[in-house]
């Protein structure tokens, strides 16, 4: 793999790890399966693109970008809490929405970035990286986000927020809105794909209407990898983890390509991301199974230790 | 404190499968009282108890705490008035966040939540571990432990802490020792009447045995049918048995009492 390879791959991963840990604010979390992301992740390209190219400042044009994401999140929320929509379909009828909405922001199917200054720009001249610069900026910024959102989760709003996802009984009976939940939730988790996209698009040059598919999947197969090195029970191990899982995943997928593994192409890649999510989840369930089968075996073995669990 | 008047509610309404759970309760609670409600399955205990905490909306008829008409309000709101322990351990407590950060939760009911940190410092983690310590469950060295990781006993004594950590209005239990061994539930038994006591709580707990309706509390209310059959008080609950409810329900109802129905014991 040549430098430019790896880099692009740690880039990339860098900016994945953003959507992953919005996936894990919505699918852990809040336990919502959000799929609104396809299309929160195009529009925050598209709106900080269109945004660019009308001389509106970069750093300005990355919040609209964000901002928009956060708005295409409260209404998937909205419709699941006010509407009694399913979460699924809430989130399923929202990106579709954003196909058209998307197109409509930017007016045509793409919009290049090439000739326009970007958040990056400033720091070409001040940090002497060369390729590296990209992932420099987006280590910092990937960092800024886990730290924000674990602190988050610390506050009196993160617990509700973690409460109400698990236990929503419960989180009544503590005083906690579920709906209310529902939508800073959905608002934030968005909100950090918008950011995601914006980025995305500023980092590649373009914006471009079909770049969302597969976001979510991406994203999936990040926290999942997280999960499976770090274990998912923490907050800030699992954070940790979407960072570490988006980087692994992007990096081997960057190699298999250049290795020119099983004759994987670029445009596999959505393949071999479901492929990847099916089997972590298949593995993960297997696992569990087995433990299950081997445990009483194990005990009959081993000498009875006193369980907690009752 | 807690005035029930004319309370109505009909589950499924108007439809074959019609089941009329509250048919005209009045009841009016004192501060200070501590009711223990009996009756079969069915009855209308459950029932009562949800129409109070809000989980379940009235027909016809109101609810007020305190003074309050809370016939309207949603359940999250009620809950600044109420303490609750559910039946279930497991329903009444977060399995993935810790015994502190479920007291922190428990801590902030009836507040406004805001960005500041949930967990406290120092004096307040010390006033906790003391609160914990009380429990005499092993529970203040175990500040850090996610609860999934408690017994069923623990996860209860714990909810009971959570729900009593905030001055509030009623005290909710509901057949809180149902779920439990007899050891943890004799143990959540008598540290409810403990802390119910020491606070001088307004509490409402619903029990299936006879014996632990007489032996707690200050007044019992028997439910038969959606609506209140016996509620006695004072000197005159001290001369009733076990025996004295037995025959008053069969009396009353005309039917034999099944044993899965009412613990006598």
């Amino acid at each position: 793999m040549s430098a430019l390879a790896v880099s692009g791959a740690i880039e990339a991963g860098l900016l994945f790890s953003l959507v992953a840990l919005a996936v894990y604010l919505s699918f852990r979390v809040l336990n919502f399966p959000d799929l609104t992301v396809d299309g929160s992740f195009p529009l925050g390209a598209a709106a900080t693109a269109v945004a660019i190219v009308n001389g509106i400042d970069p750093f300005v044009a990355t919040a609209i970008g964000t901002v928009a994401g956060a708005a295409a999140g409260y209404v998937a929320g909205f419709l699941n809490v006010r509407f009694r929509i399913l979460n699924l379909l809430a989130g399923i009828l929202t990106m579709v929405a954003l196909y058209s909405i998307n197109l409509r922001v930017m007016g045509r199917p793409n919009i290049s970035l090439y000739d326009h200054s970007t958040i990056f720009t400033p720091f070409e001249g001040v940090l002497d990286l060369g390729v590296w610069t990209n992932s420099a900026i987006l280590l910092v910024i990937a960092l800024a986000m886990k730290f924000l959102v674990d602190w988050f989760l610390a506050t009196q709003v993160g617990l509700a927020l973690r409460a109400s996802g698990e236990n929503p009984t419960m989180a009544r009976a503590q005083s906690v809105d579920n709906n209310r939940m529902t939508l800073v939730g959905m608002t934030l988790s968005n909100g950090l794909v918008g950011l995601a996209g914006s980025l995305f698009a500023q980092s590649q040059g373009v914006a471009d209407v079909s770049m969302g598919i597969g976001t979510i999947v991406i994203g999936l197969a990040a926290l999942i990898i997280g999960e499976t090195l770090l274990g998912p029970v923490r907050v800030v191990w699992a954070t940790l983890g979407c960072l570490i899982g988006a980087v692994l995943y992007r990096f081997f997928i960057a190699a298999a390509l250049s290795a020119g593994f099983l004759g994987i192409q670029a445009q596999d890649l959505n393949l071999v991301t479901a492929v990847v999510v099916a089997v972590a989840v298949i593995l993960s369930q297997a696992r569990r199974r087995l433990r299950l089968r081997l445990w009483p075996k194990l005990l009959g073995l081993l000498p009875r230790r006193q369980t907690q669990e009752g | 404190m807690l005035n029930i008047c004319d309370a109505h509610v009909t589950f499924n309404p108007g439809t074959p499968l019609a089941v009329p759970a509250l048919r005209g309760v009045n009841l009016d609670i004192e501060k200070g009282e501590f009711v223990t409600v009996i009756g079969t399955n069915g009855a209308g205990k459950s029932t009562l108890l949800s129409a109070v905490s809000g989980d379940v909306r009235l027909d016809r008829g109101g609810v007020y705490i305190d003074g309050h008409d809370v016939t309207g309000w949603p359940t999250e709101r009620r809950a600044g008035l109420l303490g609750r322990v559910f039946q279930e351990p497991r329903a009444g407590t977060c399995s993935s966040l810790t015994v502190e950060e479920n007291l922190a939760l428990a801590a902030s009911r009836g507040g406004r939540r805001g960005l500041r940190r949930a967990l406290g410092r120092g004096v307040e983690r010390r006033h906790l571990t003391e609160q914990l310590a009380r429990l005499g469950m092993g529970l203040e060295d175990r500040l850090g432990a996610m609860v999934g990781t408690l017994s069923g006993g623990q996860r209860q004594a714990l909810s009971l802490l959570m729900a009593t950590l905030l001055p509030m209005k009623i005290l909710i239990l509901d057949e809180h020792t149902a779920a439990l061994d007899p050891g943890a539930a004799a143990t959540v038994l008598e540290l409810s009447a403990e802390i119910t006591g020491e606070q001088k709580l307004t509490a409402l707990m619903v029990t299936h045995s006879m014996r632990n309706s007489l032996d707690y509390g200050s007044r019992t209310i028997m439910m038969n049918a959606g609506r209140v059959l016996l509620d006695i008080r004072g000197e005159d609950r001290k001369r009733y048995t076990v025996a004295d409810l037995l025959d008053l329900f069969k009396k009353t109802t005309g039917g034999e009492v099944e044993d899965d129905q009412l613990l006598l014991g």
